[in-house]
């Protein structure tokens, strides 16, 4: 097994570790960090393929893509938290609405 | 690569991982921010091992520095976890039957893509000589710049306007709260402040300077003059009302626009879309490039701020009274 293709499993580990954390943990910024770090292995994935070039440079596509990537998930970051303070002014509760709740 | 090397790899691999659990298991949520801009730092010493300079400097100042910001500040406003939520599953067996359902989803998502690399060929050029090939003609000599700006240049233009509508959600949801005192205390985060602004600023200019011909570009160099906005606000600094207004807006909007008209002109001359026409690619690259730094360190400080200018407050964000019947000597 190459390097890159470790780095690549490590990203697949990465985002199993957030995809059961997105599902199991209840505070909303626990989600959005969760989502964060899912984000974080797909990136790697991206970015451990691309380092596969023979010689020196790595493919310039995907750093491209990553990179854009990254300024996403800032902007998803930030409007997922406007959404999570909105949703504990309007309930109290920083935390998705129970079943039977009222869904404020 | 040296076997030294692989070790390093593996470590820091290992170590990210352990990162990941902890910060997601932990039980307080500060601490678990924290290890999240870690986690980030680490990840850009990953992007670097793996090659990609770029990505380690967008991951450093983005990734980890703004996001990081983003949720200290959110963590405020949002409270901390309660032993409740984390006990949130009325029953054991629902706990238990979430939990081996999710844990079950989790693995076959990890062996279908573990297959699925594990067939990819471990050499592969991808198409790095394709973007060798074209460099000459794209304008820029960093073969990153080119993609971004360039021949994969209506991702970039799609990217801007995600961040323009990331803004208008957020001033949609809230009002921008309160960030810091009106005279900060500290005078080590003042004078801090005051080594710092500049040396941010110029770093910013210098990055996107560099985005031509090597690592660099308006993403970092947008996210280290948006790192210098944020450290501003958090000494005490806002914008005064005359400048929340149209002219942020139009600071806000700035990069998309000029992105649109460039990427447009052509089509009124039976030209391609976002096609530069030829000999003018590098100043229009260039051009796009300097708005865009500026909007995206406007959008990402307004990304941190987390909300619209008041329409009382005599600034954005608002400042704290100074406490009454206090005389400052």
């Amino acid at each position: 097994m190459s390097v890159p293709l470790l780095y690549a499993a490590g990203g697949v580990v990465l985002f199993c570790l957030g995809l059961y954390a997105i599902f199991l943990r209840v505070h909303l910024l626990r989600k959005i960090l969760a989502a964060n770090v899912m984000g974080s292995g797909v990136f790697m994935v991206f970015i451990a393929l691309a380092a596969r070039v023979p010689g020196a440079d790595a493919d310039p596509v995907p750093h491209a893509m990553v990179l854009t990537g990254i300024v996403v998930a800032v902007c998803f970051t930030a409007l997922a938290v406007a959404l999570a303070v909105r949703i504990e002014e309007l309930s109290g509760h920083s935390r998705l609405p129970r079943k039977g709740e009222e869904g404020a | 690569m040296s076997e030294l090397g692989v070790l390093f790899d593996l470590i820091l691999l290992g170590t990210l991982v352990w990162l990941a659990w902890r910060l997601l298991a932990s039980a307080d949520l500060f601490k678990a921010v924290v290890l999240f801009i870690a986690f980030g730092l680490l990840l850009a010493l990953a992007w670097a091992r793996l090659g990609a300079p770029d990505v380690a400097l967008a991951e450093a100042a983005i990734g980890a520095g703004i996001t990081g910001a983003l949720l200290l500040v959110a963590l405020r406003r949002l409270g901390p976890e309660t032993e409740r939520m984390r006990r949130h599953a009325p029953t054991i067996g629902q706990r238990l039957s979430a939990r081996l359902l999710v844990g079950i989803a989790g693995a076959a998502v990890a062996l279908l893509v573990a297959r699925a690399l594990l067939g990819l060929p471990a050499v592969a050029p991808g198409l790095a000589p394709r973007v060798a090939e074209d460099l000459a003609q794209s304008g820029v000599a960093h073969p990153v710049t080119a993609v971004l700006l360039n021949f994969r240049g209506f991702d970039t233009l799609l990217e801007v306007g995600v961040l323009v509508l990331a803004v208008l959600g957020i001033w949609c949801l809230n009002e921008a709260p309160q960030l810091a005192p009106a005279q900060p205390d500290s005078p080590v985060l003042l004078g801090l402040v005051r080594l710092l602004l500049p040396l941010l600023m110029v770093a910013g200019g210098y990055l996107l300077w560099l985005g031509a011909h090597a690592p660099g570009g308006a993403f970092q160099g947008g996210a280290l003059l948006a790192a210098a906005a944020v450290l501003g606000l958090l000494a005490g600094f806002a914008l005064p009302r005359r400048w929340s207004g149209l002219p942020l807006r139009l600071m806000l909007a700035a990069g998309l626009a000029v992105f649109l008209a460039v990427g447009a002109a052509p089509l009124l001359g039976g030209g391609w879309f976002l096609a530069y026409p030829p000999g003018a690619a590098k100043t229009l690259i260039l051009l796009i490039e300097t708005l865009l730094t500026g909007s995206i360190a406007a959008v990402l400080a307004v990304a941190v701020v987390g909300g619209r200018p008041g329409e009382a407050a005599a600034s954005y964000p608002p400042l704290a009274e100074p406490p009454v019947g206090k005389e400052t000597s």
